[in-house]
């Protein structure tokens, strides 16, 4: 008999494939609003990761915007949407060409830290494993970056 | 081309129009007319020799120029943003040059004013027009922008200067030898960008043996406070100081250029040698500024 670690979701959506220790991350890219009931694993086991964290988020479907900061932190995160407890639309994370004001930029004197301003960064590779911020034009790893 | 404000944006024959127009300036300033135009210099940090250079481009061609240098007693102390000083400077001018010590400041300004913005040093990041001007004097030295072995020597980690000209050089395929005491070598990811552009260079911790292959040697200043122990500095500061009596190995041709100012790197007595070219590397800033100026403002 399957036992499930985590509480299944009625309606809501479910991260899954985040590498283990980037759940904090993922998190703070989604903002949790006082209502939203979201349930965080951490290093579950996972044949193909060896080691993977999950989310759940009840009653909340992501924005276009939030995937692509997921896919920032997770990039082989897989997004799914429940709804009546089924899984309704399972999709994989991809980094789009360019990312706003959705991270920081982890360079101190980079001047969109010290302005009120959008943040923007520009996909070096498909991979998304390298990005540029379109300001200061300094190359960044995505696990380096922070979100706002 | 609306701004200026980074090498990366620049196509090769964007940089050869520029050479060209900064030539033909050069030759015959009263080509273009720039009057009741006006530049604001709008200078973050203090700059002697940038702004000079910007004011004196834009006065030899006919135009005006109003400034404001440094912070203190401006607006930018009762704590104005940067959008805000300079959507107002962008209504008093018709192009505005700046200096800030934030790395992106001016693509950011760019975005935010109706008016061209010229990079003239965004913190470690971009000083656009120096490499603009490096270039013109290379091409007005050498003849030619192509295939030209150049040694960088100094400070190779901290120079703004030295990464934006490697990377200014990559399309015309130049041979570097990057000279430096170790702790200031060239910064990985310049030289591995490099490589994957299929650009040849070797790293030397000493000059003597590299001065007869040279075309240009470009010479930045060594600065004691980059050093953790006054002994490591002291070890190296004399390694690197170019003497008349060093150049008498050099080709005919070779130059050595500066962006100023020098200290003790390179000494008096090279300056009334034929490879002295760091005053003319000078003069030759205003002869680019114009063409950049007068580009921006579509009078070219």
């Amino acid at each position: 008999m399957k036992v499930l670690k985590v509480d299944a979701i009625r309606n809501g959506t479910v991260i899954d494939h985040i590498p283990a220790g980037r759940v904090q991350k993922v998190l703070a890219i989604l903002k949790p609003r006082e209502t939203d009931v979201v349930m965080m694993g951490m290093n579950f086991p996972s044949k193909a990761m060896k080691k993977k964290d999950i989310i759940k988020i009840e009653g909340r479907e992501l924005t276009q915007n939030e995937v692509n900061g997921i896919a920032l932190m997770a990039p082989d995160a897989k997004v799914s949407i429940i709804r009546d407890f089924k899984v309704t639309q399972k999709s994989v994370v991809q980094i789009p060409d360019v990312i706003q004001g959705l991270v920081s930029c982890p360079n101190p004197k980079c001047i969109s830290n010290s302005e009120p301003m959008t943040t923007r960064f520009n996909l070096l590779d498909a991979s998304g494993s390298e990005l540029t911020c379109h300001f200061c034009e300094r190359v960044f790893s995505a696990h380096e970056m922070d979100h706002i | 081309m609306k701004h200026l404000i980074s090498m990366r944006d620049l196509s090769a024959d964007k940089i050869l129009k520029l050479l060209a127009l900064a030539e033909s300036l050069e030759k015959d300033p009263t080509q273009i007319d720039l009057s009741r135009r006006v530049m604001a210099a709008v200078f973050y940090e203090a700059s002697t020799r940038t702004r000079m250079s910007f004011e004196s481009a834009m006065k030899r061609l006919g135009g005006e120029v109003i400034a404001m240098v440094g912070t203190s007693g401006t607006s930018v102390e009762k704590g104005e943003t940067l959008a805000d000083t300079t959507k107002v400077m962008a209504r008093y001018s018709d192009i505005i040059v700046i200096r800030h010590p934030l790395e992106g400041a001016a693509r950011y300004v760019s975005e935010q004013v109706g008016v061209p913005v010229v990079n003239a040093g965004d913190g470690a990041n971009q000083h656009p027009t120096q490499s603009l001007l490096d270039l013109y004097t290379i091409q007005k030295a050498q003849g030619s922008l192509e295939g030209l072995k150049l040694a960088l020597v100094g400070d190779l980690k901290y120079g703004r200067t030295v990464h934006s000209l490697a990377y200014a050089l990559a399309p015309f395929k130049p041979e570097f030898y990057f000279v430096s005491p170790k702790s200031l070598r060239m910064p990985a990811h310049i030289l591995s960008n490099l490589t994957r552009m299929g650009i040849p260079f070797q790293e030397k911790t000493t000059l003597d043996k590299i001065i007869p292959e040279v075309d240009i040697m470009y010479v930045t200043r060594i600065q004691r406070e980059r050093f953790p122990d006054r002994e490591e500095y002291e070890k190296v500061k004399n390694a690197y100081i170019i003497t008349a009596e060093l150049l008498t190995k050099a080709k005919d041709n070779m130059k050595v250029m500066h962006p100023l100012p020098r200290v003790n790197e390179i000494t008096t007595d090279v300056d009334t040698t034929k490879y002295a070219y760091y005053f003319d590397q000078a003069e030759n800033g205003v002869y680019m500024r114009q063409a950049i100026l007068s580009t921006l403002l579509g009078e070219a």
